[in-house]
């Protein structure tokens, strides 16, 4: 969780001197990667090889699958499927911006102005977590419900009017629309949001913000010029953890949505436990790979934070 | 106070802060009422009457409490299995230079930079290929794999700021190794790997995405709440979900007490 800038050169342990017992000693190392390396390669890489096999095989479940090199696979699945993954990375990118806009300041209130209620404001936003979330998810269907309080004042303020302008919602009911699985997804990984940020944030030197008062800086400048520079790394991290998770998550848009909200995980999800088309399935998750791999190395890139984890 | 709109501007943060942690926090409360209610119909969705009968009697609907003790077995063994092997893997990181590190490390970044859904879907991909009957044990195997990476973080943290100096002058004093690890490391790193042991058992209790796709018929907690929802979701489920909740912050609480009195009993 966090993601803990490594000095690329950290300092050099004690390096073992080239002596009869050194062999022994080199070896330590390997000995204790040996059985969690183990596990990944067989539980996480031999299961991508396999998904990559999959994706170029053709054939149906009654006559089996065969790896014919068919990679027409790729693109049908993209073509046929293209909208659900342009709202994936809308609905995804939508929830990790209001989650920075709604976390910063929460994760600024602990870190330089909660005091003595540093603790329990961090217990209050960790535990959650132990609440099981798909319960937690259930429990916005009751406040988002059709003529309910929240939609009620929602209403009266003009705020549908505004999301219904912009395609979130329609006329005057928020459950199965847009905007209730982009509530759902930024509730769901705001905390994934405030820890990187708070640690990051907690880090700074206040005396810095000390420096920048006595250089007649206005606080708004403090935070635009020391502040917010200072806390990239929780930023780039927070962003990360929040829009990688909410680009495949199918269950909010399950709970919350309707068939017109589906996300690209819920096509993988019905095309793999449903449907059992396999070929279409795999192709289908590759492709979201690759698009969140791609576009988090731009982001790393652009965001100049490289020594991420 | 004398100008309402200064006092505002200055409390901003706070009162932004504060509007999102009852954000956050305006869920567990409607979970928690919830819990009291006496619904009619299927679904627990609307309020109807006060009853207390969910609390009294919580494990009364069928099939739920044993997917729960068997969603607890899993997030303990597999807390278990990922935090030994991702304490050893972090030791290996950050005290020994070796061939192959980058490559670790990616191997450790890659599962957590990865949506959820592409690894669960690749792990099915692997059980149906080489004809593994999909249940508890594919469940245990998938969140091992998924937890591991969070510990090596969370204990990677803590050993790269260690001090290395106190090893070595636990071996002037003639410590062994192993009296050196046990009596010195592993007391340092201690909090390291009991915030990754609580993240993997949080994340292994509360997973659902790569369940769904490995458990085959076994049905556990998460599971069984998201079967109800589409079938009628019964008041337990509010209890339970509330006692977690309640147990979860007691639960911090008194392990944060415990690290503030060893603070304290420490002279600087």
């Amino acid at each position: 969780m966090t993601t803990t800038a490594a000095p690329p050169q950290a300092p050099a342990p004690t390096e073992p001197p080239v002596h009869k017992a050194s062999l022994r000693k080199r070896l330590i190392p390997y000995w204790l990667l040996l059985p969690g390396i183990l596990w990944l390669l067989v539980f996480f890489v031999l299961p991508m090889i396999y998904q990559a096999s999959t994706s170029v095989q053709t054939g149906s479940l009654e006559e089996g699958f065969q790896v014919t090199w068919h990679f027409g696979t790729y693109w049908d699945a993209f073509t046929e499927y293209y909208p659900q993954f342009l709202r994936s990375l809308l609905y995804a990118g939508t929830a990790t911006a209001l989650c920075l806009l709604l976390g910063y300041p929460l994760a600024y209130l602990i870190a330089f102005k909660a005091g003595r209620w540093r603790n329990l404001l961090l217990v209050l936003v960790i535990a959650p977590f132990f609440t099981s979330f798909l319960i937690r998810t259930l429990a916005w269907k009751t406040i988002l419900a059709d003529g309910g309080p929240v939609v009620g004042v929602l209403n009266s303020v003009g705020f549908l009017d505004v999301t219904s302008w912009l395609g979130m919602t329609e006329g005057d009911r928020v459950l199965a629309t847009p905007l209730a699985v982009v509530c759902g997804l930024t509730y769901n990984f705001l905390p994934f949001m405030i820890l990187p940020l708070y640690s990051s944030l907690e880090r700074i030197d206040t005396r810095l913000h000390e420096a920048a008062g006595d250089l007649y800086a206005r606080p708004a400048t403090v935070f635009r010029k020391v502040t917010f520079p200072l806390s990239m790394p929780g930023v780039v991290s927070g962003t990360l953890l929040t829009f990688i998770p909410a680009s495949g998550d199918y269950v909010n848009a399950e709970l919350l949505g309707s068939t017109d909200t589906r996300m690209i995980g819920n096509v993988i999800q019905s095309q793999y436990l449903r449907i059992l088309d396999y070929p279409t399935a795999a192709a289908l998750s590759f492709i979201l790979m690759a698009i969140v791999l791609i576009m988090v190395t731009i982001y790393i890139r652009r965001a100049g934070t490289e020594d991420l984890v | 106070m004398r100008n309402p709109l200064t006092w505002l501007r200055r409390n901003l943060v706070v009162i932004a802060g504060l509007g999102t942690l009852a954000y956050m926090i305006l869920p567990n409360v409607v979970v928690t009422v919830f819990s009291f209610n006496n619904p009619t119909g299927r679904f627990n969705y609307a309020w109807q009457e006060f009853s207390l009968d969910a609390w009294k009697d919580p494990c009364g609907v069928a099939d739920m409490c044993g997917s729960l003790s068997l969603s607890l077995q899993i997030a303990l063994w597999s807390t278990l299995v990922a935090t030994a092997l991702g304490t050893a893997i972090a030791f290996a990181l950050v005290r020994y230079r070796f061939r192959a590190r980058g490559a670790v490390n990616s191997l450790i970044f890659l599962p957590m930079a990865m949506p959820e859904i592409v690894m669960a879907a690749s792990l099915l991909a692997l059980f149906l290929n080489m004809g593994i009957q999909l249940g508890f044990w594919t469940i245990l195997i998938a969140h091992i794999m998924f937890c591991l990476s969070f510990v090596v973080a969370a204990v990677k943290a803590r050993v790269l700021s260690m001090d290395p100096r106190l090893e070595e002058a636990a071996r002037d004093l003639y410590a062994g190794p192993v009296q050196t690890f046990v009596r010195v490391t592993l007391p340092i790193a201690a909090p390291g790997i009991a915030a990754g042991a609580l993240l993997s058992f949080a994340l292994s209790f509360d997973d659902f995405i790569i369940t769904n796709f490995n458990s085959g018929n076994t049905v556990t907690f998460p599971m069984f709440v998201w079967g109800s929802a589409q079938r009628g979701t019964p008041v337990q489920i509010n209890v339970i979900g509330t006692a977690m909740f309640v147990i979860a912050v007691l639960v911090v609480l008194a392990g944060q007490m415990v690290g503030n009195r060893r603070k304290k009993a420490q002279p600087k």
